[in-house]
């Protein structure tokens, strides 16, 4: 799987471990586990302590439930390696890594140039997310 | 009002050339039609029957004269030279071209304007009470909440591609200027017994096909928790909110099918949860906006004016709000002229609107959700002189509230979702009404017209609602009675099978016959239908 990724922000190797079903995650001793778009991600706190990988599907990009996903898992701590994988393209990734996603596999291969100008597109931000990035209302009163 | 600090600025400019370089790439074939619909749209441009439209933001209906100028020169410079002004306080354009679209962006940048979030699957642009910082009965200025809002739910990382669109309105008075039920969020700041402000929630209203009046979900909301709040409501939604069906979509439907007691668990529950992320703005935030909010330098003057010449005097009654200053009054621009397309202003309109604004109300202006706008601060001193200027510009039509002052989607003329034409119908009404001098007799009467299911046109809020069907290819009018947008909501009831075009006219006039002849007292249509019911107006349309 990890052949498709093609941007990753992690200094750690990729795992090679298969990847579970969200499913079968709980009844096996999986550490990389694949959630759709209708599956409960807060079902998973369970195992987090185990798992090095969570990919998250995006079977079409105007789906967002993955971004909120994305959020309650690092919210709860989880640190391993976040993957969006599926129909994510240039104008998704900027908020996606704000949500948490840090590495990528799209369906289709991305334009390095424009994927790098929308990773970096937005110099400050108007909300707190799972980045560490301090929102504008609390630049402003630093 | 709001100023753009170097941080909001930046975001506007970034977003312009955001939307350059996705236009570049759909030009280059980098990006299909599928892929860079929802990303236009984000930014206000829909395909329409006959060309692109764009819609731009005026947050919380709030604007001042540069602002009101600059839509002027962008109706001459990129559109036919009028603009359209929105039920949700906003204007949009009816005729531009895609390849224009950045340079037109660019314009609004300039002024502090944007069309960000104006269309799309995501949050969209706050809404507010017209007479907000005017009114004498609020509790507060709502403003500066809705612009906290504006803040935290523009690019919002985690929701910009919701099951469906998602509507936020804000009032901080207990009569409701906003139809504040009737959105999927609605906010009314109020003050606890022990003298705090907070935000009692109220959430998942809305019109549309299957309209539904909000539950409150919470009381209060302590103001340093409003904007985690906000997101915990969202978050529920975006989990939850149903993707299988279009029409299903809506938070109205999650919150009906869920319960609203079940989705007020979850919502306090990830709220419990979220309280510990650090998404609350500083309370520092609120109390640097309440300052851009301040009242403007009021002077004590004449409390009463000379009402000897009739028509100004009927047009002070009909289109004027109290103020909470003694000396001044809020007053209304009627952009409802018998006749014409309501919310429509040619650019010189919009050029003499901004003038007056900068002559009689401190550079401010509103715009408001039944498509007129607002002059809020007028001294009374002034008012004779200011109406005198609106009359000469065909700006004067004491009908606002009236049967005349009638709410209309673009419909079939220009919508690529209408099934029927609803500008002629307005325009024919109108005519009726005010050739007959039957308007002043019925007095309050808020008729609204929508050329589909969707209800941009409001009409489930009218006392008098009129929604267009096409019919087997002819478009065909279901008429309602009873409804009400304001802090009595009520959804009106159909009275039964439809009208053509002519048929439908004849329709409200004989609804407006009953109510006079069943009047008591003081009533207004609306009080009459609740106390006689249905079944009068029934039998004089259909036996």
């Amino acid at each position: 799987m990890t052949d498709n990724v093609q941007f990753r922000f992690r200094d750690d190797n990729p795992s090679s471990d298969p990847v579970a079903e969200f499913s079968q995650c709980a009844q096996s001793n999986a550490t990389a586990v694949r959630i759709e778009p209708g599956d409960d991600a807060l079902e998973l706190l369970p195992c987090l302590d185990r798992l090095t990988l969570v990919e998250v599907n995006f079977p079409v990009f105007g789906d967002g439930r993955g971004y909120s996903s994305a959020r309650s898992l690092r919210e709860a701590g989880f640190t391993g390696e976040l993957r969006a994988v599926g129909d994510v393209a240039v104008d998704q990734l900027f908020n996606m890594r704000r949500c948490g996603f840090d590495a990528f596999a799209p369906d289709v291969t991305m334009d390095e140039g424009d994927a790098n100008t929308a990773f970096s597109r937005w110099e400050e931000v108007y909300q707190a997310a799972a980045d560490d990035r301090q929102m504008i209302a609390n630049l402003r009163h630093e | 009002m709001y100023k753009y600090d170097n941080y909001d600025q930046q975001m506007v400019d970034t977003r312009v050339a955001e939307f350059r370089d996705q236009a570049q790439r759909r030009l280059e074939g980098k990006l299909s039609e599928d892929q860079f619909k929802p990303l236009r749209l984000m930014n206000g441009l829909y395909l329409q029957l006959h060309a692109y439209m764009l819609r731009v933001a005026i947050p919380y209906g709030t604007l001042n004269g540069t602002q009101m100028h600059a839509l002027a020169d962008i109706a001459d410079k990129y559109d036919r030279g009028y603009g359209h002004f929105t039920t949700r306080q906003n204007i949009q354009y009816n005729w531009i071209k895609l390849e224009e679209a950045g340079d037109l962006l660019a314009d609004l940048a300039k002024v502090e304007m944007h069309a960000i979030q104006t269309s799309g699957n995501c949050i969209r642009n706050i809404s507010s009470d017209h007479f907000a910082g005017a009114a004498r009965d609020e509790l507060v200025d709502p403003r500066p909440y809705a612009e906290l809002l504006r803040q935290w739910s523009s690019f919002h990382p985690e929701f910009m591609y919701l099951p469906r669109k998602f509507k936020i309105a804000v009032i901080a008075a207990e009569t409701d200027r906003a139809a504040m039920k009737l959105h999927d969020i609605g906010i009314q700041i109020v003050k606890s017994d022990a003298g705090d402000i907070g935000a009692s929630f109220y959430v998942g209203g809305g019109m549309g096909r299957t309209p539904m009046i909000a539950p409150c979900i919470r009381e209060f909301v302590p103001l340093d928790q409003l904007v985690t709040y906000a997101e915990a409501c969202l978050r529920v939604y975006n989990r939850h909110g149903r993707r299988d069906n279009k029409y299903k979509a809506r938070i109205k439907i999650l919150v009906h099918e869920m319960g609203a007691e079940e989705y007020t668990r979850q919502v306090e529950a990830e709220f419990a949860h979220m309280l510990d992320q650090g998404v609350e703005p500083p309370l520092a935030e609120i109390e640097r906006l309440r300052p851009f909010f301040a009242d403007p330098a009021f002077v004590d003057g004449p409390k009463t004016l000379d009402r000897s010449d009739p028509d100004f005097a009927l047009w002070v009654d009909r289109n004027t709000n109290a103020h909470k200053h003694d000396s001044y009054v809020s007053a209304v621009i009627s952009l409802k002229p018998v006749g014409g397309i309501p919310g429509d202003a040619t650019a010189e309109q919009m050029h003499l609107m901004a003038d007056l604004a900068r002559e009689y109300s401190f550079d401010e202006l509103r715009v408001m959700h039944t498509q007129n706008i607002v002059l809020p601060h007028v001294a009374i001193s002034d008012l004779h002189a200011l109406w005198t200027k609106l009359e000469a510009a065909g700006l004067g039509s004491p009908n606002l509230d009236t049967i005349e002052d009638i709410i209309a989607c673009p419909g079939l003329d220009y919508c690529s979702l209408a099934n029927a034409r609803s500008i002629p119908l307005a325009q024919k009404i109108s005519e009726r009404f005010a050739a007959s001098g039957k308007t002043k007799e019925l007095g309050q009467l808020k008729l609204k017209i929508s050329g589909c299911i969707n209800a941009c046109g409001h009409h489930h809020a009218g006392h008098i609602g009129i929604l267009g069907v096409d019919k087997k290819g002819t478009e065909n009018y279901q008429l309602s009675l009873g409804g009400s947008e304001a802090e009595d909501t009520a959804l009106a009831k159909i009275t039964g099978r439809g009208f053509d075009e002519d048929g439908v006219i004849n329709a409200v006039e004989t609804v407006t016959d009953v109510y006079l002849s069943a009047r008591e007292g003081e009533e207004r249509f609306l009080d009459t239908y609740r106390r006689i019911g249905m079944a009068p107006f029934k039998e004089a349309l259909y036996d």
